[in-house]
C-alpha cells in the first residue's frame, strides 16, 4: 500500500520526463508486451516465454523479477470484471483543503475499495473510485468518508455507459492501459 | 449479469488477485496451496475468460515507472442526443484508454469522461484540442493528474473473512 505522505509531493503529471523508460532494452519490452497480453495458461508459461522470446526459462523468470525489483511489475495475475463477481463501482471527486490533503489522502486510502486516487488540478482536487459489494456499501463507505474527514463537498458520479475501457498498453508507442481501469 | 460464484472460486479468486509464483510451475504452487490440481486451475480460468468473468490475465504495470507520463481526464458536456454518437466516437481514437458516460449532478454539467496519456502537458492539451475538433464539441474541461496517491488492484471476497477473524 502507498504511503499518502510520501506520494503527495512527488508526482507531477504531465509534467515530468520519463527517464526511468530507457532502462527497458528491447527483450524487457518484448516480454512485458507478452505478459501484459498473452500470458500463457500452461504448467510452465515461463519455459513457453522463453521458447517464444528465444532465451531459456531461467532468463526469463530472473528478467521478471528484475521488473518487479523496479516496480514496472505491479503483479502477474487474473483482472477481475467487478460486475460479474456481484461488484459495482463508482467515482467520487472530493474537494478538499489544501490544508487537509494529507489527512483526507489517509483517510480515503485506507478503504480497499479506493483502488485509485490521484489529485487533481481541478476545484474538486482528489479524485477516486470506490469498488463494493453493492450499492449500500458503497454509500456506507462515502457517508464515512465524509465524516472522517469533516468535508461534506463529494461528487459521485457513477458511470451509466461503458464506451471503452483500455486494458493494457504498448510500450513501443506510448499508449496506456490505467490499471485494473473498470470503474 | 453475475452469476453465483461457488466458494471453491472465491478461494481460486483470492488467490489470483494477488501474484502468481514467480517459479517453474505457478499454477501447480497455487493448486497444492488450495487442494486443488494444477489443470483445474488453467481450465478454471479459462472457463472465467471465457465467461467474461476474467478480462485479462497477466501483467499489471505502473505506467509511472514504465516511462509513460501522467494522465489527462477530460470532461465533457454533450447535448443529450448527441450522447451515443460523441461516446462512440472519441472511443475509437486510440489515444483515448476510457470512454465512459457519467451521470450530471447540479453545479456538473459534465457527462461524457474520457482518459488520455501523454509524455508532457502539452501533448495533453493538443490531442484534447483535436478530439474536440473532431466532435464538434467545445464544452470540455482538461483536468490534470499531479500525483497518484494510490493504484492497486481490488480485492475480492475477502470483506467476509475480515468479518469473520
Amino acid at each position: 500500500m502507498m504511503d499518502p505522505d510520501s506520494s503527495i509531493n512527488n508526482g507531477s503529471g504531465c509534467q515530468r520526463p520519463a527517464p526511468e523508460k530507457n532502462f527497458l532494452d528491447r527483450l524487457d519490452r518484448q516480454l512485458l508486451m507478452l505478459l501484459q497480453e498473452k500470458f500463457p495458461l500452461v504448467p510452465e508459461p515461463y519455459a513457453e516465454l522463453g521458447r517464444q522470446l528465444g532465451v531459456r526459462e531461467e532468463e526469463i523468470i530472473n528478467r521478471i523479477g528484475r521488473l518487479k525489483e523496479k516496480g514496472i511489475i505491479r503483479r502477474i495475475g487474473a483482472v477481475f470484471d467487478l460486475r460479474r463477481l456481484g461488484y459495482t463501482s463508482t467515482l467520487c471527486a472530493l474537494k478538499v483543503p489544501p490544508e487537509k490533503l494529507k489527512e483526507a489522502a489517509a483517510v480515503v486510502n485506507s478503504y480497499t475499495g479506493v483502488t485509485h486516487n490521484y489529485l487533481r488540478e481541478h476545484e474538486y482536487n482528489m479524485w477516486f473510485t470506490l469498488i463494493g459489494p453493492s450499492r449500500q456499501k458503497l454509500e456506507e463507505i462515502m457517508a464515512e468518508i465524509k465524516a472522517r474527514t469533516g468535508i461534506e463537498d463529494l461528487l459521485e458520479l457513477p458511470a451509466e455507459k461503458f464506451y471503452k475501457i483500455r486494458v493494457n498498453f504498448d510500450l513501443n508507442d506510448g499508449e496506456v492501459e490505467n490499471g485494473a481501469g473498470d470503474y | 449479469m453475475a452469476r453465483e460464484i461457488t466458494e471453491l472460486e472465491k478461494k481460486l479468486i483470492r488467490r489470483l488477485q494477488g501474484d502468481i509464483p514467480l517459479e517453474r510451475r505457478p499454477f501447480q504452487k497455487i493448486a497444492a496451496e488450495l487442494g486443488l490440481k494444477e489443470e483445474e486451475v488453467l481450465q478454471t480460468i479459462r472457463r472465467w475468460q471465457q465467461e467474461g468473468i476474467v478480462r485479462r490475465f497477466g501483467a499489471a504495470l505502473r505506467h509511472r515507472e514504465a516511462g509513460i507520463m501522467g494522465n489527462a481526464m477530460i470532461v465533457w458536456q454533450v447535448p443529450e442526443e448527441r450522447l451515443e454518437e460523441v461516446g462512440r466516437k472519441l472511443a475509437s481514437f486510440p489515444e483515448v484508454t476510457h470512454c465512459y458516460q457519467r451521470r450530471t449532478l447540479p453545479g456538473w454539467p459534465y457527462n461524457l469522461f474520457t482518459m488520455i496519456h501523454g509524455r508532457d502537458r502539452q501533448v495533453c492539451i493538443n490531442m484534447a484540442r483535436r478530439l474536440a475538433e473532431a466532435v464538434g464539441i467545445e464544452t470540455y474541461e482538461l483536468v490534470f493528474s499531479t500525483a497518484e496517491l494510490k493504484k492497486t488492484s481490488m480485492r475480492y471476497f475477502e470483506e467476509t473473512l475480515t468479518r469473520a477473524k
